[in-house]
């Protein structure tokens, strides 16, 4: 049996909804019981037969100890592209950034669309990454939104979810279809909304600020419209259904309303678009190149606010590690996407520096809901619960370097950011896999 | 004099005193290029490169013969025939220039934003001769010269933009200077062809033209390309022709001595009435052509003059 005390610690459980000052005990890579300030460790040891000898002691020095991050949709370039991010780095990079699971994209080359190629990551995956990997698999074969893929295979084989990624099933019968089989095993599907005849070509969201660079541009209206379909076809078909990214203000009314008419409905933002806005893209900068693109400020502050509410279930990175070459482009012709395990914490945490939202708050749309959703036992304090721990300090002020990076990509547009907010350990069932020097 | 920017990437980065200091010395280019012997060196012992990603005659004609008066050792490079089909980026392009090392480079690329690209990465002072959507700003200073020179003064001036102004980096570079120039600006185009957002540029939008011609001192005209009416944005050429087309009936709302212009090649029986265009009482199109070589004299000039101030031409 190994006993871990996390001693003098400020904990954050989403879930018990508390951030106090506290002790955290850890047995056989579990959480055995969160404990008050004020405990008699002696007679508490003794009450449970543990041998205060055996027990490792790791003083937290009041830093903020949390459930470990679960990111939902992290691109991890095997197969096809290792060179830009594989299991290794992006398991560094996780692990760096107090992500404990990662849940990758199917969005590879080829495509996470057999079971064979599955296994094959997962093997790769554990072999190599010192975090959890939960991988999600393709809705359609090869996304390319014609024949549903093996879902039953899939599942059987270890994929928790299932999503084309950022391809829009545009054929509704074969999207209803998908979701009607799929809510037959109770597997999750997760939808880019968006309508694609719109989006086509777009690099950024219409408006004065793409008409001035000259951008082809998509309205934020086409995010509304393909939620608005998904959500006629959850009626339709009873699916459990996940929007990755609700990113404006006009899809807001209607995901509330099919929440309220109890579909089986969640939704995720990234972090980008919690922190930036369109302006942020300056003269051209690839870096802040995302899918969907950058928005107004309104549409920033009115999905904040949704995420204050939950309206807004779930925070991810959006991990889509690209090379040099691909971002080195004229702004149309430039890849999408953006790296940002090890800059989820911080980013986020400049929500809770503006008192736009508690750390408890944070936590939930970090670890607590994405858990939740996926069926996992992870993303709170409670007794039972794998020790899946982030150790860090809200308020340490750094300049982000993005050579520093574990990603193989560096392709973060938080070089030379500002920040404030540094992991300082990262465990995994109760094992450090991360100690800041 | 000062002039101080490195490159001419757009109106956007340019103070109304730019604007009036390159207008000022393109008129005394005029003067000298209406002389039999239009030749200075001003530019003798720098090179200039013309980079077209994109096909242009005219543009490029334009900056050649701009840099030849100028005593400029001139190169053009059609950069569609050569490396960029066999894959070379726009960014090893950039590096092979500054090998070579040219004082003076004209571009234009069918991206917005590519010459703001290639500025950052080539060593030597870079001129926007159009760059996707976005900008193309000596088109929109021989417009300004052409109208200063035709109505006495650039501000105070209401100046209707007519067409496709979502796909016109003429339009935007023109809403940008005569926006700084404190003039009226109304942009006139079915909706399809009308950016979003636009309104926020302090310009007024309208979708009747013969509202949109009442009284203005200005009537320019954009090209209306053909790709546009396959993407939908248009029902028919003469669909369009009759509602925003320039004819005689609709000029007439104008003032009596408003101006013609058009940035060329012109579709006419499209965007224009051929007789207008040829009107020579209104039309001032080619006065643009003209006031093109001598506008683009000027800017090559004002940046030449910061290459050899700065530290490598005091070397």
């Amino acid at each position: 049996m190994t006993v871990t005390l996390f001693q003098n610690a400020r904990l954050i459980d989403p879930e018990a909804d508390t951030d106090a000052p506290g002790h955290l005990l850890v047995r056989d890579g579990k959480i055995d019981e969160a404990l008050p300030e004020n405990i008699e460790f002696e007679s508490m040891f003794r009450a449970r037969n543990i041998a205060p000898e055996t027990v490792t002691v790791i003083d937290c020095n009041n830093r903020y100890l949390a459930p470990g991050i679960v990111d939902i949709g992290v691109k991890v370039c095997e197969p096809g592209e290792r060179h830009k991010e594989s299991y290794r780095s992006a398991g560094l990079a996780a692990a760096a950034g107090g992500v404990t699971t990662i849940v990758t994209r199917p969005d590879t080359t080829p495509a996470i669309d057999t079971p064979e190629t599955l296994e094959f990551v997962r093997r790769r995956a554990n072999e190599a990454a010192p975090v959890n990997v939960l991988p999600m698999a393709a809705l359609t074969k090869g996304r390319e939104g014609r024949e549903m893929t093996e879902i039953g295979f899939l599942m059987d084989a270890g994929a928790v979810a299932f999503t084309d990624c950022d391809h829009v099933v545009s054929d509704t019968r074969v999207f209803s279809r998908a979701l009607t089989y799929a809510r037959s095993l109770g597997a999750l599907v997760i939808a880019h909304p968006q309508e694609p005849g719109l989006s086509r070509g777009a690099a950024a969201t219409s408006g004065k600020f793409a008409s001035l660079r000259g951008l082809p541009a998509v309205s934020p209206m086409a995010e509304r419209m393909g939620l608005d379909r998904d959500i006629a076809l959850i009626e339709m078909t009873g699916a459990r259904y996940h929007a990755d990214q609700i990113t404006t203000a006009r899809a807001l009314p209607a995901l509330k309303r099919a929440k309220a008419n109890g579909l089986d409905i969640t939704a995720g933002i990234g972090i980008h678009h919690l922190t930036l806005n369109e302006f942020d893209v300056a003269d051209y900068r690839t870096f802040f190149k995302l899918k969907p693109p950058l928005r107004p400020e309104s549409d920033r502050q009115a999905v904040i606010e949704a995420l204050q509410t939950g309206l807004i279930d779930i925070i991810s990175s959006m991990h889509t590690p690209q090379d040099e070459e691909s971002k080195r482009l004229p702004f149309e012709e430039a890849a999408s996407g953006a790296v940002a395990l090890e800059t989820l914490l911080p980013a986020a945490l400049r929500l809770y520096h503006s008192g736009q939202i508690s750390l408890n708050a944070l936590f939930r749309a970090l670890a607590l809901n994405p858990a939740k959703r996926l069926g996992l036992d992870s993303g709170r304090l409670a007794a039972g619960a794998p020790a899946d721990l982030v150790l860090f300090d809200a308020n340490a002020p750094f300049v982000l370097d993005r050579a520093t990076l574990n990603s193989k990509s560096r392709n973060t547009p938080f070089d030379g950011a500002r920040m404030q907010g540094r992991v300082l350990a990262t465990y995994v069932a109760g094992q450090a896999v991360y100690r800041r020097e | 004099m000062t002039f101080a920017h490195r490159h001419l990437l757009g109106i956007e980065h340019l103070a109304p005193h730019d604007i009036t200091a390159i207008l000022d010395l393109a008129e005394s280019y005029v003067e000298m290029n209406r002389q039999p012997a239009k030749h200075s060196d001003v530019l003798a012992g720098l090179t200039q490169i013309n980079m077209f990603f994109e096909n242009s005659t005219r543009t490029q004609a334009s900056f050649e013969l701009a840099g030849l008066r100028l005593g400029a050792d001139v190169m053009n490079m059609a950069m569609q025939a050569s490396s960029v089909k066999k894959g070379e980026t726009l960014i090893d392009t950039a590096l092979t220039l500054n090998a070579m090392r040219p004082d003076l480079l004209v571009v234009r690329h069918p991206h917005s934003g590519a010459v703001d690209l290639l500025a950052q990465k080539v060593k030597c002072a870079v001129l926007n001769a159009g760059d996707g959507r976005h900008e193309h700003p000596t088109q929109a200073l021989l417009d300004a010269l052409t109208i200063r020179r035709a109505k006495g003064r650039l501000h105070r001036l209401s100046i209707a933009i007519c067409g496709d102004i979502a796909h016109s980096r003429v339009a935007r570079s023109n809403i940008l200077l005569l926006g700084k120039m404190e003039n009226r600006i109304r942009l006139i185009g079915p909706p399809t062809l009308i950016p979003a957002g636009i309104d926020e540029f302090g310009v007024e939008v309208f979708e009747d033209m013969q509202q949109g011609l009442a009284d203005v001192d200005v009537v320019m005209m954009l090209r209306l390309q053909k790709e546009r009416m396959d993407g939908g944005f248009i029902p028919s050429e003469r669909e369009y022709y009759h509602r925003f087309g320039l004819d005689a009936e609709k000029l007439a709302l104008a003032k009596p001595d408003a101006i013609i212009m058009h940035p060329g090649p012109m579709n006419r029986g499209v965007e224009i009435d051929g007789t207008l265009a040829d009107d020579i009482n209104r039309s001032v199109i080619q006065d643009q052509v003209e006031m093109g070589v001598a506008v683009r004299m000027a800017a090559m000039e004002l940046l030449a003059r910061n290459l050899r101030s700065g530290p490598e031409g005091a070397a």
